[in-house]
């Protein structure tokens, strides 16, 4: 049913690509996401797939013919980073709003400027509102199971939204561990076949796409969008219980790392994760009652079963790789304390921006944000709500 | 089969009436004109860059169109329809789909010779079997009439106003037909709907069934920001053709074919007099612009002539 | 994009009954809304003028010149044109005039 072997995120996601073997995949290289469309293009030439491969001249024309193709009828699949995700940009509410399941491998990286190539989440972070589906993997093999599970996602009649299966830039992407595959017969059944209702090339039924909407009728657009959002959260938790069924890897709307009585704790995305849960090992071996929340889904965002997860704890720390500029905090900090307005109030919140264009965060660094949240405990004292580490004061 | 107007007639109209285009517009007789050049089984999925000819013939919840239709915004329509053209070829293979369905993308000059160049010139160099057509109307009319690259010379736009000390764009045109020959694809055609309309239906169909990437750049007038009464849409085409403001050729495998050259070239002034816009260009210490307009169109006539015998 | 059966075209149409992705899944339906009142002139057809050489056919923006089965044209589609009288200027017969509306 499954095999071990070794590969980088990269690799993982461009196998699971061949696996679903999409009818046509069009992208442009950029660091660290390069690799899926290099690789996928040998699939290509070696007559692995039956994909229509489209080397696009920009991602504004990647994500145009992803658009193109999935309004064809075609189950169209991309990858990119950084400024790649952000040229895409005006396309991705387009391709939301047209109710177009495409699937975009997105290895975070640092939003220029200045240009940097190593990760954080800012690329993403800013497309957060762009109508798309965002799971994020915190190494390999989520890498890889997420994406398979984004297809069945996007599609799903109730849903049927693009998605975006978010891994951090060399640390997941080119980083080569362990993996479990599945076998390729495994993926092409759980996937299955894209028969959307309607698409351009149905002759017999041909549809126009893309109209101008006025103010008579795009408030309702509009709406009807917000629904399909609102149902992706229970059709990610069927499709991942599906998942865990062929595989027995489990995936919800977010991880819980040692938070039945964590009494501190942290909300974090991807890899940073695995140093934290390092941080947390020792923390616990001194009987401190730390935990962890890693999310997985960030839309739709989990809002009631954050609340649940974090109403126990005294005081929490979230952790941003981007920064908000909003002088405030970041968007999962924001995200995170909306969530426990009025569910969970009381519970001491602040933030910290931590590992800005790939800056490296060791599990020390991570102690002291527990450090804190304990001084908080003690005290009663919030003090700064809007940190910083790990940058050079 | 020759051309027979009177046989293109009597095929089913693809663009239906109730449309919000301007009365006496000629982007959708451009339009009418190419896709009556579509064999009558074949589907046709068409793609339209963000501009008038969208806007108004795709407002929901009404279509004007009987084919495929698909608009994702304003500098990416051959990149969209790329697309389609794509998932066409990998669903044909998975035998998904039968019958013929052939690509046609549409874009004003604001979609084409600016915004949309690189996705442009992307389609066309890997070679989709698509046609692009620019209906070419020299300003962004969609947004009130702005100078583009295709704005020709001294032409009076909101962005280029004809004032006391600039006599409107300082700049040429943008010889984007050219361009789109030098990328070397199977067929390029500069056309206008003329007469019985021989010209841009044969170009039309060489473009649809020449298989590979096709480019038309059509001349559509717009009264509105031309400044013309309405009825005159066929005779200010005519001008511009038999003034050689607009030749009409062909590059087929990289041959250029001049299609017509006119008995008499006309001076420029009868085409420049008939519209608004370049009426300043008649005033009196302004009489440089008519002279240079004049030489400006007759070195390009001259080229393309040289073109045609090289 | 998913298949919702009927596109309803009513002003009052409610975001659950809209059709998702803003999709059009009625052809060529532009020709249910009238365009005829923008028009300030209107073309007359003087049948016995016409010739049938069908110039006036390809020049109307606005799709309103019909056809029947033998290629013959018929009198004015008023729903829909706007009165613009390109047609009225190419006819060689003078079997077409601009006339108040």
């Amino acid at each position: 049913m499954s095999k071990r072997d070794r590969l980088s995120g990269n690799e993982a996601v461009s196998v699971a690509m061949r696996q679903i073997n999409p009818d046509v995949v069009a992208a442009f290289p950029i660091t660290p996401s390069t690799e899926v469309p290099q690789y996928f293009a040998s699939f290509v030439a070696n007559g692995m797939v039956d994909t229509e491969f489209v080397p696009v001249e920009s991602e504004h024309s990647a994500m145009s013919a992803c658009i193109g193709a999935q309004a064809a009828g075609a189950r169209t699949m991309t990858a990119t980073s950084a400024n790649g995700l952000a040229l895409m940009w005006e396309m991705l509410y387009i391709a939301a709003s047209s109710k177009l399941p495409i699937t975009l491998a997105a290895v975070n990286r640092a939003l220029s400027g200045p240009i940097n190539i190593n990760n954080d989440h800012s690329d993403t972070m800013g497309a957060r509102d762009s109508g798309w589906i965002q799971i994020y993997g915190e190494n390999n093999q989520e890498a890889y199971d997420n994406f398979i599970q984004a297809v069945r996602i996007g599609e799903h009649p109730d849903v049927m939204l693009p998605v975006m299966d978010c891994y951090d830039g060399f640390i997941t992407s080119h980083a080569v561990e362990n993996i479990e595959l599945l076998d390729d017969d495994a993926v092409k059944k759980f996937v299955g076949e894209y028969n959307p209702g309607e698409s351009l090339l149905n002759r017999k039924n041909p549809i126009s796409v893309g109209p101008l909407d006025t103010v008579t009728h795009y408030f309702e657009h509009k709406r009807i969008q917000a629904e399909a959002m609102k149902n992706a959260k229970q059709v990610i938790l069927d499709v991942a219980e599906e998942f865990e069924k062929l595989t027995g890897r489990k995936y919800g709307l977010f991880e819980e790392y040692m938070m039945d009585d964590a009494e501190v704790a942290i909300v974090i995305i991807n890899s940073t994760a695995g140093t934290a849960k390092e941080t947390i090992k020792g923390l616990r071996a001194k009987g401190i009652k730390a935990g962890l929340i890693k999310i997985r889904v960030f839309r739709p965002f989990p809002v009631e079963e954050i609340a649940k997860a974090l109403s126990k704890v005294k005081a929490v720390a979230i952790m941003d790789k981007c920064d908000g500029f909003n002088a405030a905090g970041g968007p999962l900090f924001n995200e995170v304390t909306s969530a426990l307005y009025g569910r969970a109030d009381g519970i001491k919140a602040i933030n910290y921006i931590y590992g800005l264009g790939g800056r490296d965060v060791s599990v020390q660094d991570i102690a002291t944000v527990y450090d804190r949240l304990l001084d908080i405990v003690n005290t009663g004292n919030i003090g700064e709500v809007y940190n910083y580490l790990g940058v050079r004061e | 089969m020759a051309y027979n107007l009177k046989e293109s007639v009597k095929k089913p109209e693809r663009l239906a009436g109730g449309h919000r285009m301007c009365a006496g517009c000629g982007a959708p007789v451009v339009v009418r004109a190419i896709l009556r050049a579509l064999k009558e089984d074949d589907h046709a999925v068409i793609g339209s860059a963000t501009g008038c000819l969208e806007v108004s013939t795709c407002l929901y919840p009404y279509t004007s169109w009987k084919d495929s239709f698909i608009h994702s915004a304003f500098e990416n329509a051959a990149a969209t329809v790329s697309g389609a053209e794509a998932a066409y070829n990998a669903l044909k293979r998975k035998g998904k789909i039968t019958g013929d369905t052939k690509f046609i993308t549409f874009g004003g000059d604001g979609g084409t010779y600016d915004i949309g160049l690189q996705s442009l010139s992307g389609a066309m160099e890997r070679g989709h079997d698509m046609v692009y057509i620019c209906y070419d109307n020299g300003a962004y009319m969609n947004t009130g009439i702005q100078r583009s690259s295709a704005t020709p010379s001294f032409a009076d736009t909101t962005t280029s106003p004809a004032g006391n000390v600039i006599p409107g764009k300082m700049q040429p045109r943008k010889d984007l037909t050219l361009i789109m020959a030098n990328h070397n694809i199977p067929y390029v055609a500069q056309t206008a709907p003329m007469g019985n309309f021989k010209d841009i239906y044969a170009k039309a169909e060489k473009a649809l069934y020449t298989p590979g990437a096709a480019f038309i750049n059509a001349f559509a007038p717009c009264p509105r920001g031309w400044r013309y009464e309405t009825p005159l849409l066929m005779d200010i085409i005519k001008l511009a053709v038999d003034t050689c403001i607009w030749p009409l050729y062909e590059v087929e495998d990289g041959k250029l074919t001049v299609n017509y050259k006119p008995r008499k070239k006309l001076p420029v002034e009868d085409f420049l007099k008939a519209q608004g816009r370049f009426r300043h260009m008649f005033k009196k210490g302004n009489e440089w612009t008519i002279e240079q307009f004049q030489k400006d169109v007759d070195e390009k006539w001259e080229r393309l002539l040289s073109m045609e015998e090289n | 994009m998913n298949k919702k059966d009927k596109l309803n075209l009513g002003n009052d149409v409610n975001w659950k009954e809209i059709s998702p992705g803003g999709v059009i899944n009625e052809p060529g339906n532009s020709d249910k809304f009238k365009t005829g009142d923008w028009r300030s002139v209107k073309p007359v057809w003087i049948k016995e003028n016409c010739k049938q050489c069908m110039l006036c056919f390809p020049v109307c923006p606005d799709s309103s010149i019909p056809i029947d089965e033998n290629g013959k044209r018929l009198d004015f589609d008023f729903d829909h044109c706007k009165g613009c009288g390109i047609c009225a200027e190419v006819c060689p017969f003078s079997a077409i005039e601009m006339k108040d509306n």
